[in-house]
């Protein structure tokens, strides 16, 4: 059976050739080589629960009086999307499960994506020849950000408005043209015309998603061209590519990944609530709500808006920054300028123009590393500042007290990070310590053709201060 | 059979009866959390099968692969050769590519131009509101405000009466103040009816609604009155007119001047002191 189906595509298309290779394709072996596979599978998971989602919803403002399952709704005037938002979850069988699943897909999607992120950027994955491919994922996590946002505002639920209310704010901040822009994309002055959420209907299930797939298509061919990149040991060089073959070992695997991940997302689907929109009602501009918390990727955003102080710079009577523009605008604009930039950045200061297929362990390149954690650091410090609320109710530390130090902290922390990543990734590199391993037994040739030992109880590190360690500065 | 065999076995026929509990499931309508967990079972069970038989199952194999060499300068040089070889003979080459770069543009820039379709001009729709001198203040059902519906220490949100309720310069937010506690500034010290005073309820800062009122519950000890936005916390004074007490917010809260008309219920004295809801480019030349 197999050779004839092998035959049936060899006859038409003459590929055997090209997929024997594709076969015995080299992957080399780490975990932290999963996590992009982890979004690419989160992805699929939710174009599946997506296309399902599309054949009930209604992207549409129009009034109707709510008559589903859900009792305690029943007789209030909704829009049509946050009625068939409703009926989905309460009305359709396994719709609510579906989901669900396509909003921990979203969630989890995001954490890949920004986790595998942090992967390449420690381990030096973007330089050269990633470079290319390294802004093409960059310009995926934004989208991905985007089309998140773009999600869960579209079922009109009070989270939905407020979310939107901000993003109407954030865009009309831009200086000069804010208010042009925002009225192309809402057509009027916020809510915005009945045209509006067909736009961000269209925008969430067909422009973005085909300009992520496409673009996850590029990224998985740019990465097979060169092949993959490797970490150090094993018989690994600049040259060549040692690790599990396509088949059977990786597809295996790989295979059994997807079907982890999803197995993983239909669980927290059917098991653990996410985003109730009945719990919240539906939207009007002059309902709103404490405690209310985004989705977790827009978190940060949020928080760099509620800690900027109140300034908004004018000249002439004309307002040259709202406020928003600098929470909702400059500091993700500021994070991704820097993201692009990096490739370039350090092959500058670094002045390394050459090629690299081998990985840089964190410690290997202890100023990077120290960047990236005090990037992280930010971003984590303003994620916090979005929950400061929350952070009030659940431990009463006073909510202005907390503004005035995220305010100093967002600055002086990541300094401290900066400074006490690089001085332990120094350590580490000059030491080669290791936290989970067995410190290597030295064996040394002696002159007379004979082995000795140095004793392996002795930790490396006291090796290396006493000057008889391997020293692996460069 | 290995081990190993046996139990992928055993997945695989764990994933079977667990897809099977998810049909059942679906047929007799089982709550989610049962097609959760037969769909993401069976999903998880495979996956472990998958992973075991690609670990323990399948011959494991190590392949060292060369890398195919990325750059090659006499490919290159070819390459290069072969483009540059359609412009020999070529006279004008220049003002050529200079045409065809300018009919690109202009098609470019014309076909842009649907975009604004997109949206009207702005004009002085931002900011705007349907509050004029008179107009009656209503609930959310329609029916007319008395200053003694707004109780101290609880806020009402009011409409104008036959507007749209959707529109965003039309909330208001009344709340009621103590007349010691009043410090409206001199050319607003009639903006208030009976204590009774209106703010848009749309923040300045970024369009969310002003739903929080902190009100003091001991005044000897707590801060003021405040009306907050729960989105970023920008915080403002019903007592001296809306200013910003503490938030991101970089305007003050537009003020509605209240009357009471002839039945003593609530009208507008006026309209907004400024532009109503978040600032934009120019926001302070139409407040001037």
């Amino acid at each position: 059976m197999i050779r004839s189906a092998i035959r049936f595509v060899d006859e038409r298309t003459g590929s055997a050739p090209l997929i024997r290779k594709v076969l015995r394709y080299a992957f080399p072996d780490h975990w932290t080589f999963l996590f992009g596979e982890i979004a690419l599978y989160s992805f699929m998971v939710l174009v599946g629960t997506g296309v399902f989602l599309t054949l009930f919803f209604e992207p549409s403002l129009a009034r109707t009086t709510y008559e589903g399952a859900y009792a305690p709704l029943q007789g209030v005037e909704v829009s049509l999307a946050y009625d068939s938002a409703l009926r989905l979850s309460f009305d359709v069988n396994a719709g609510l499960l579906m989901r669900q699943t396509h909003h921990w897909a979203a969630l989890v999607f995001i954490a890949a994506i920004a986790v595998h992120l942090m992967r390449i950027f420690f381990t030096g994955a973007f330089r050269k020849p990633r470079d290319i491919n390294y802004y093409v994922g960059l310009t995926m996590l934004v989208l991905a950000l985007v089309e998140g946002f773009a999600g869960y505002s579209l079922l009109d639920d009070l989270l939905s408005g407020m979310g939107l209310a901000i993003a109407y704010a954030t865009t009309l901040s831009i200086p000069v043209i804010g208010g042009d822009v925002a009225f192309l994309i809402w057509g009027d002055q916020f809510p915005g015309a009945d045209d509006f959420i067909s736009r961000l209907f269209i925008a969430h299930v067909l422009i973005l998603p085909v300009i992520i797939g496409g673009l996850i298509a590029v990224h998985l061919l740019m990465i097979a061209l060169p092949h993959h990149t490797q970490f150090r040991g094993g018989g690994a060089t600049e040259r060549n590519v040692v690790g599990t073959p396509m088949w059977p070992g990786y597809a295996l695997r790989s295979v059994g990944l997807l079907f982890a991940t999803a197995g993983a997302l239909f669980l927290l689907g059917g098991l653990i609530q996410v985003n109730p929109i009945w719990q919240w009602g539906q939207y009007e501009i002059y309902d709103g709500t404490n405690g209310a918390q985004p989705d977790w990727y827009m978190g940060w955003l949020i928080g760099a808006l509620r800690i900027m102080p109140p300034i908004e710079p004018s000249v002439f009577g004309y307002t040259i920054f709202p406020n928003p523009f600098f929470g909702g605008l400059l500091v993700p604009g500021v994070v991704f300028t820097f993201l692009y930039m990096w490739p370039t950045i350090e092959r500058r200061l670094a002045r390394d123009r050459e090629i690299h297929h081998l990985l840089d362990r964190p410690r290997d390149n202890p100023w990077r590393t120290a960047i990236g954690a005090a990037l992280f650091t930010f971003i984590t410090l303003i994620f916090l500042a979005g929950s400061a609320d929350r952070i009030f109710v659940s431990f009463g530390i006073d909510y202005e007290t907390q503004v005035w130090i995220f305010r100093v902290a967002v600055f002086a922390l990541p300094a401290i990070v900066y400074l006490l990543t690089k001085r332990i990734c120094e350590e580490l590199r000059d030491t080669d310590w290791h936290p989970l391993r067995e410190p290597p037994v030295m064996i040394a040739r002696t002159p007379s053709g004979g082995f000795e030992g140095d004793g392996s109880a002795e930790r490396p590190r006291d090796r290396a201060a006493a000057g008889g360690g391997r020293s692996r500065r460069r | 059979m290995r081990v190993p065999e046996r139990i992928v076995l055993a997945l695989l026929l764990a994933a079977t009866a667990a897809a099977a509990t998810f049909a059942v499931a679906y047929a007799l309508e089982w709550s989610t959390q049962v097609l959760g967990l037969a769909l993401g079972g069976a999903l998880v069970a495979i996956a472990a099968a998958l992973i075991l038989a690609g670990k323990r199952v399948a011959p494991g194999e190590e392949v060292t692969e060369q890398r195919p060499k990325l750059a090659d300068p006499a490919e290159e040089r070819q390459l290069e050769l072969d483009i540059e070889r359609a412009g020999e003979g070529v006279s004008r080459r220049g003002v050529l590519l200079g045409g065809a770069a300018a009919a690109g543009t202009a098609l470019g820039g014309a076909l842009v131009f649907p975009v604004a379709s997109l949206g009207p001009k702005p004009g002085d729709r931002i900011g705007s509101s349907p509050w004029r001198r008179g107009t009656r203040v209503v609930g959310e059902s329609g029916g007319r405000i008395a200053p003694d519906d707004v109780k101290v220490g609880t806020f009402v949100t009011g409409f104008p009466d036959g507007a749209d309720q959707r529109e965003l310069g039309s909330p208001v937010v009344l709340v009621r103040l103590r007349p010691d506690d009043l410090e409206l500034p001199s050319d607003r010290s009639d903006w208030d009816a009976e204590g009774v005073v209106a703010f848009s309820k749309i923040c300045t800062h970024a369009g969310c609604t002003i739903n929080l009122y902190r009100y003091p519950l001991f005044p000897a000890q707590s801060p003021g009155p405040a009306l907050v936005c729960p989105c970023h916390y920008s915080t403002f004074d019903p007592a001296t007119g809306g200013n910003r007490i503490f938030g991101p917010a970089g305007r003050a809260l537009p003020q509605l001047p209240l009357a009471l008309d002839d039945e003593g219920l609530l009208v507008a004295a006026g309209e907004f002191s400024g532009p109503i809801g978040p600032s934009w480019w120019g926001v302070r030349k139409r407040d001037s």
